[in-house]
């Protein structure tokens, strides 16, 4: 089986087969970086750009670890030194970068659309690693894959998204991926920062995190920004701390065993305590881990799908 | 004097309640003669066999970008896509750069037009200097000099006591006030409907509520002052059903529409389609519906195509960084043909006299009409002409359609401005 488009833009795309996909090719990955050794030639001679217009220092190093673990070269466009602060336009850019030969395109961009806008206009594989508020679709299959991996399943779960979903593309790809994949959904966050009609994607809206801790298998923080205070949405951090800010107090409202997650990076003492986040229910440090197994097998499985080949 | 017979046309023209088949002659730039069978003596006779011949249509909300923006359209490129859309007068925005907030700038795009224009151009003058929203225009001044509206459009003005003063100084000069109605606080960042798409896309989404809002203050505002508003166009429900109670209250309220808010909602922008961005946004298809109805209960006086060029260099790019609006001049005609005369929304007469004499009458414009002495503004309507929409269809120097990949049925074939034949079997004729 392979994936059905050269690119991967979102999870709202895939299909519930093309997902397993994904996921089930993660797994030997894993364990290829578990040894000593921790590279395959499976990408040798290919060219992966990181072409990242906001700073990020996880997904960057994640992206340019899978690549290299599977022997591609790697390029690191950081904008600050790339030719868009001369007012380049982003259609140029990415065609340049196609110019050099570049086989993947990773690009990580403030507004929503970004990705889309340059797989229409180039044939390299372009990989969405966060676009606006839109989405980031190998978060989501990451936080996919180690839920699979600490539950066994991901049908029937009850899953907890607590946070800015207004602004969150992580939001956005886990609520499609755990959609497709079976799970219910739950958002909880104070009105202001969820959007409106976000229900017709299949979520249920809480603004009470106890009642929407019921029952919970996986409680999924988010980062909250301290901007989002001047723009109304919070009248401080203090006060969203008190009401939505996870702590082992709040975890006796979910399932026993239910597991604590967050992207990433995280404000200890803010929407997650460290308590809750070092605590036996965290699964963070795993998400880092199989975040990595996730994007290579991403990189693989686009790197073997038939209009790229065609292309060689 | 040159004469033009145009033959056999059924002749529809809501001024005088005509819908039958007759000929007209044209001598000079008046019709002179308007009869059953007249003998062809004239020079140039047009069969007009099976064609409907309506008064030359009025659009009366346009950008024709001059000055400041020929690089998008110029008042001659902009009337020659009116030219090829049937449309023979077009009253054109303020929001040029500079803008027109006086005399000066009246006189020039009255002395271009002039030289340069193809069809009659109406130059409407901002409601307030520079369009801040802050100091009133000469609109007595200006209105000497020739425009036929006052509006900020493009822009809100956002000070209920300035709309107020405006209101009140542009009833002194028996201005319509043309109302582009957002609420700049609610719209703010907003670059779609906000509802399911915006939710999905992630994009910042503009609530109906900016536009409600500020329909209902200014009918308030007209009520209070007793000024002519026109609510430019409108695509909420909301808004149709403010405006009918307005109306019905007696309250000196007109207002449009233009096709893509009956015809395409929120789920058009798709994946983040740019020529799907305009404001108001599309929304959705309850919107639709009642827009619809409106224009059919005749709540919704006008169609108008917001004719908004935007070159590909300011399209081709992230959708918050696309600019707002798109080309409509070539395709109103069209699309009103397909999707309310065939659909049976409004008869070919009513849809006829949304683009004709209702604009003439908001504006006071001696056009829209098939009178014997008379101007002789004429658009002959093949119902059966089909073209497909692509980017070399259109006559503007921007492309930026929302309907690009469609067919469309019922086409201007020839259009005819001031005696003049400006377009002949679709090809545009040189003066």
């Amino acid at each position: 089986m392979k994936l059905k488009n050269k690119d991967l833009l979102g999870l709202e795309n895939l299909d519930k087969k093309e997902i397993q996909l994904i996921m089930d090719t993660a797994g030997p990955f894993k364990e290829i970086f578990t040894r000593s050794i921790k590279k395959v030639p499976a990408l040798r001679g290919r060219t992966v750009v990181l072409l990242f217009y906001e700073p990020s220092t996880r997904t960057k190093n994640s992206f340019e670890l899978a690549a290299k673990r599977l022997s591609a070269d790697t390029l690191n466009v950081p904008v600050s030194t790339s030719s868009v602060v001369k007012g380049e336009s982003l259609i140029d850019t990415v065609k340049t970068i196609e110019a050099m030969k570049a086989d993947f395109v990773i690009i990580r961009h403030g507004m929503a659309g970004a990705a889309e806008i340059v797989s229409r206009a180039i044939k390299s594989s372009v990989i969405n690693a966060g676009d606006g508020a839109h989405e980031h679709p190998t978060q989501g299959l990451l936080d996919l894959f180690t839920i699979r991996e600490k539950k066994g399943k991901i049908k029937g779960l009850k899953v907890t998204i607590i946070g800015d979903i207004l602004h969150s593309r992580v939001a956005r790809s886990n609520i499609w991926g755990l959609k497709k994949m079976g799970a219910e959904v739950r958002v909880c966050a104070p009105a202001t920062l969820i959007p409106k009609e976000i229900e017709t994607m299949g979520v249920e809206v809480f603004y009470n995190l106890n009642k929407a801790l019921k029952d919970t298998d996986v409680i999924y923080t988010l980062r909250i920004q301290l901007e989002r205070q001047k723009e109304h949405l919070l009248p401080s951090l203090r006060e969203y701390t008190e009401f939505y800010g996870v702590t082992n107090e709040r975890l006796k409202y979910a399932k026993e065993d239910c597991l604590v997650m967050h992207p990433g990076p995280m404000n200890r003492g803010v929407e997650i305590f460290g308590e809750v986040a070092d605590g036996k229910r965290s699964v963070i440090l795993d998400q880092v881990t199989n975040g990595i197994a996730i994007r290579m097998a991403v990189l693989y499985l686009l790197a073997g799908n038939k209009q790229m080949n065609n292309r060689d | 004097m040159r004469k033009i017979l145009i033959k056999n046309g059924r002749v529809i023209d809501p001024a005088n309640k005509t819908d039958k088949l007759l000929d007209i002659l044209i001598e000079g730039d008046k019709i002179s003669s308007l009869k059953k069978s007249l003998p062809s003596t004239a020079e140039k006779v047009i069969d007009a066999r099976g064609k409907i011949v309506v008064p030359g249509l009025i659009d009366m909300h346009v950008h024709l970008r001059e000055p400041g923006r020929e690089d998008e359209e110029t008042i001659a490129s902009g009337t020659k896509a009116a030219v090829m859309g049937g449309i023979t007068s077009v009253c054109c925005m303020a929001n040029t750069n500079p803008c027109i907030d006086n005399v000066s700038g009246v006189k020039f795009i009255l002395l271009r037009a002039k030289n340069e224009g193809l069809v009659n151009v109406f130059p409407i003058g901002s409601v307030t200097r520079e369009l801040l929203g802050r100091e009133l225009s000469p609109m007595g001044e200006m209105s000497k000099a020739g425009i036929v509206a006052v509006s900020d459009d493009g822009s809100s003005i956002m000070n209920a006591k300035i709309m107020r003063r405006a209101l009140e100084y542009a009833k002194t000069f028996n201005l319509p006030v043309i109302i582009h109605s957002e609420d700049l606080n609610l719209s703010q960042g907003g670059v779609i409907n906000e509802g399911k798409m915006s939710a999905i896309l992630g994009l910042t989404g503009i609530p109906r509520e900016a536009e409600n809002i500020m329909v209902a203050r200014d009918i308030a505002l007209a009520e209070l002052t007793g000024a002519k508003i026109h609510i430019a166009h409108v695509s909420t429900k909301e808004s149709v059903g403010l405006i009918k109670e307005a109306k019905k209250n007696g309250i000196k309220v007109t207002c449009e529409t233009c096709p893509h808010y009956f015809t395409l909602t929120e789920k058009s922008v798709g994946k983040y389609n740019t020529n799907m961005k305009m404001k108001p946004p599309l929304r959705t298809q309850r919107d639709i519906k009642a827009i619809r109805e409106g224009l059919a209960d005749g709540t919704i006086d006008c169609i108008v195509s917001d004719h908004a060029p935007h070159l590909d260099i300011e399209k081709d790019v992230e959708f918050n960084l696309a600019a707002f609006g798109v080309v409509g001049l070539e395709t109103l005609l069209p699309l009103i043909m397909v999707e309310l005369v065939e659909k049976k929304v409004l008869s070919l007469f009513e849809a006829i006299k949304k683009v004709t004499l209702n604009p003439a009458t908001i504006l006071k414009l001696k056009k829209g009409r098939i009178k014997v002495g008379e101007c002789a503004d004429l658009t002959i309507i093949d119902s059966q002409k089909e073209l497909k929409i692509d980017t070399g269809f259109f006559h503007s120097k921007c492309k930026n359609s929302p309907f690009i990949g469609i067919k469309l049925k019922g086409f201007a074939v020839t259009t005819i401005v001031k005696g003049r034949i400006a377009m002949e079997n679709r090809i545009l004729v040189s003066n």
